[in-house]
């Protein structure tokens, strides 16, 4: 290559990355991007993302190339890889935490021929942004229903992360399901204002059983909850976002698996074929994305079955875990006898649910 | 609200264990700094620590071993920060920037097979009657053996730097190497020393975390208490004795927010969540008036 053509190249790829255009031939593996907001090797949220990312390259071999960016704080460092990324000639980008909301949407301003995905979030701002969630509640209502017959101290802890619909959606997940069963529980929150930090949330599930809990849930990403169950002795917990089977069979007694593996094959194959739209996808246990995990035998056998018929109930679509009636905190009506609450309205969830004590921070 | 469901004997027993792994590490840092050198590594020693504490212990059966392992771990880790500052004359704080960058890497490529493995976990030591005595008897007799040795550790570096000829040797290099040098003491060879207790200090502090707080190994585990260490030295203005009261009052009042959470109490969790950090350094800026060694981060040359 003569040098004036290798620079007339080099600048025309230079301009064509400046303006977003993608450098991808036509033959060229398609390019898909992970941003996560942990390790890999979390054993929870991330580790499932990545579970995800793996089942891509297992699905379509050299036809993509996946890279990914782990531990990426949400904020400003979240919008610097992410352009990064783009800049890299990456065609789709899976960002997969909720305070990754802005940054996707500032990058996608400035790369419109690049697709991004956001998990948990609803901002659409740009027609190349895509947002996708699973219906976490549906495996709390389950959860909910096994910690309320369980408990036998009636309080049941839960390790909260941050204020936002999604964490408050489980919350009020849970406590309903195990207010049903036994009117006496109460549900203690604890808000650790982190997404993955093992001592923290070790201090909280141990502030919490020196308390009187004897059931722990929790909505942070690491097994550390689970280990100080393990340590206490006579505790309960559940494997969230992984399976967590190393904490089997006690304290871990069952677990919420989110699958990601489907949506994200799903995508992928609809790049590669052309078809891929902007969609707002929720997908539950009827889609395969939300699982619950094996229900050990520390889990009466009675239970264990009324667990499961919820599960069957709830993958048939014959059961919606907020069904009324239901009463806000305050005592108003929030869905009357039979109603089924929306997307909408659990998307913008900002109240407890009667009976719950303690205020959601703002 | 029901503030009785806090046990505050239980409580302080357990402020000690979440302040434990900072103390540890911040008395390392502590002599580091002291002896004029910056290392801004700690959080890549101490969860290279934690790994390393952790697979030794798994594999040998002994927590003891496995705390052996960890400071071991965080001292070979800082060897590297020694050779590349102090002989190659690197920039400390560059340096130990990317020891942090490195440390995270390199615990979560050794720690892989480990992720969800059980270790064997240090039980409180048994003093006899005494740990049966009310409130003294959990809080002062019934810790394990780490607790206490951290304990001894500050008074050991309180001692030497106050009373002995090494001691003093150390700080005079902090304070002045070119001084140091032309009296004739081996600047390099102090530094050299004292990073390789940091290093050793702050892998303890990690093989705490994973060995006896948490206690598993997750990739970035330490998540950000080595900051908190670092912070804290600064804060105690050098001074071993200070370090116990910053170290106490921020594992303290993280542990106490995260009780009155669960007792309900009507505070705002985001006032609560802030109040280790709030707590911490209000106090310790009201009792400072040390300041930093002289010498503190310049790198030294004998050709100076």
């Amino acid at each position: 290559m003569k040098r004036r053509t290798l620079l007339a190249t080099s600048a025309g790829a230079a301009m064509a990355a400046a303006m977003g255009v993608p450098l991808r031939a036509q033959d060229d593996p398609l390019t898909v991007g992970f941003v996560y907001v942990g390790p890999v090797g979390d054993g929870g949220w991330t580790y499932q993302h990545e579970q995800g990312r793996l089942a891509v390259e297992a699905e379509f071999g050299d036809r993509v190339t996946t890279i990914f960016q782990e531990s990426v704080p949400e904020g400003a460092d979240a919008e610097r890889v992410m352009t990064q990324m783009a800049l890299n000639g990456a065609d789709l980008i899976f960002a997969t935490s909720f305070g990754y909301m802005e940054g996707v949407n500032n990058v996608a301003a400035r790369f419109p021929d690049v697709r991004f995905e956001h998990a948990t979030g609803y901002r659409r701002d740009h027609p190349n942004v895509t947002t996708y969630n699973s219906r976490f509640y549906e495996g709390r209502a389950v959860i909910g229903h096994i910690a309320g017959k369980m408990t036998q101290t009636n309080k049941i802890g839960y390790i909260a992360s941050y204020p936002i619909p999604e964490v408050i959606m489980g919350i009020n997940s849970t406590y309903l399901h195990a207010k049903a069963v036994n009117p006496d529980v109460e549900l203690v929150v604890i808000w650790v204002y982190t997404w993955f930090d093992p001592a923290k949330e070790a201090d909280a599930a141990k502030a919490m059983i020196e308390q009187g809990v004897d059931v722990i849930t929790q909505h942070t990403d690491s097994t550390a909850p689970l280990a100080a169950a393990s340590e206490a002795g006579g505790v309960i917990g559940f494997g969230q976002a992984s399976d967590m089977a190393a904490f089997k069979p006690a304290p871990r007694v069952a677990s919420i698996i989110d699958d990601w593996s489907p949506y994200y094959v799903k995508r992928v194959q609809q790049m590669l074929d052309g078809s891929y739209e902007q969609t707002d996808s929720w997908g539950g246990m009827p889609e395969g994305e939300v699982v619950i995990g094996e229900i050990t035998e520390a889990v009466p056998a009675e239970v264990k079955a009324e667990a499961e018929a919820m599960i069957a109930a709830i993958t048939a679509g014959e059961y919606h875990p907020f069904t009324g009636p239901i009463n806000k905190q305050d005592g108003s009506v929030f869905l009357a006898e039979g109603e089924v609450a929306t997307d909408a309205q659990l998307l913008t969830m900002d109240f407890y649910v009667e009976g719950m004590t303690g205020d959601i921070p703002s | 609200m029901d503030l009785s469901a806090i046990n505050p004997v239980v409580l302080v027993a357990s402020l000690m264990v979440a302040a434990t792994p900072i103390l540890l590490a911040a008395v390392g840092e502590l002599v580091v700094e002291r002896a004029g050198v910056l290392n801004l590594g700690v959080e890549g020693m101490m969860i290279t620590g934690a790994v390393c504490g952790f697979i030794v212990a798994v594999t040998t059966g002994s927590p003891l071993l496995g705390f052996v392992g960890a400071a071991l771990g965080g001292a070979l880790l800082s060897v590297l920060f020694g050779v590349l500052t102090q002989f190659l004359l690197s920039n400390q704080v560059a340096t130990g920037l990317a020891l942090t960058l490195f440390g995270l890497g390199l615990s979560a490529l050794l720690g892989q097979g480990y992720v969800g493995v059980k270790s064997p976990t240090l039980s409180p030591v048994d003093l006899g009657p005494l740990s049966d005595l009310p409130v003294v008897g959990p809080i002062l007799f019934a810790q394990d053996i780490i607790v206490y040795a951290s304990l001894l550790l500050v008074a050991g570096v309180w001692a030497f730097l106050k009373f002995s000829r090494f001691g003093l040797i150390l700080r005079a290099v902090g304070e002045n190497h070119d001084a140091a040098h032309a009296l004739g003491y081996h600047v390099i060879r102090v530094r050299m020393l004292a990073i390789m207790f940091g290093g050793a200090c702050a892998g303890l502090g990690g093989g705490y975390l994973s060995l006896v707080r948490v206690p598993q190994w997750t990739e970035g585990m330490t998540a950000g208490a080595g900051w908190i260490a670092l912070a804290i030295v600064v804060f105690a203005s050098w001074r071993p004795w200070r370090l116990v009261l910053g170290a106490y009052l921020f594992g303290g009042v993280a542990v106490l927010q995260l009780n009155l959470q669960a007792a309900g109490i009507k505070v705002p969790v985001e006032i609560l969540s802030m109040s280790p950090y709030l707590a911490t350094i209000l106090v310790l800026v009201i009792i400072s008036v040390g300041r930093a060694p002289g010498s503190l981060g310049k790198p030294f040359h004998a050709s100076g």
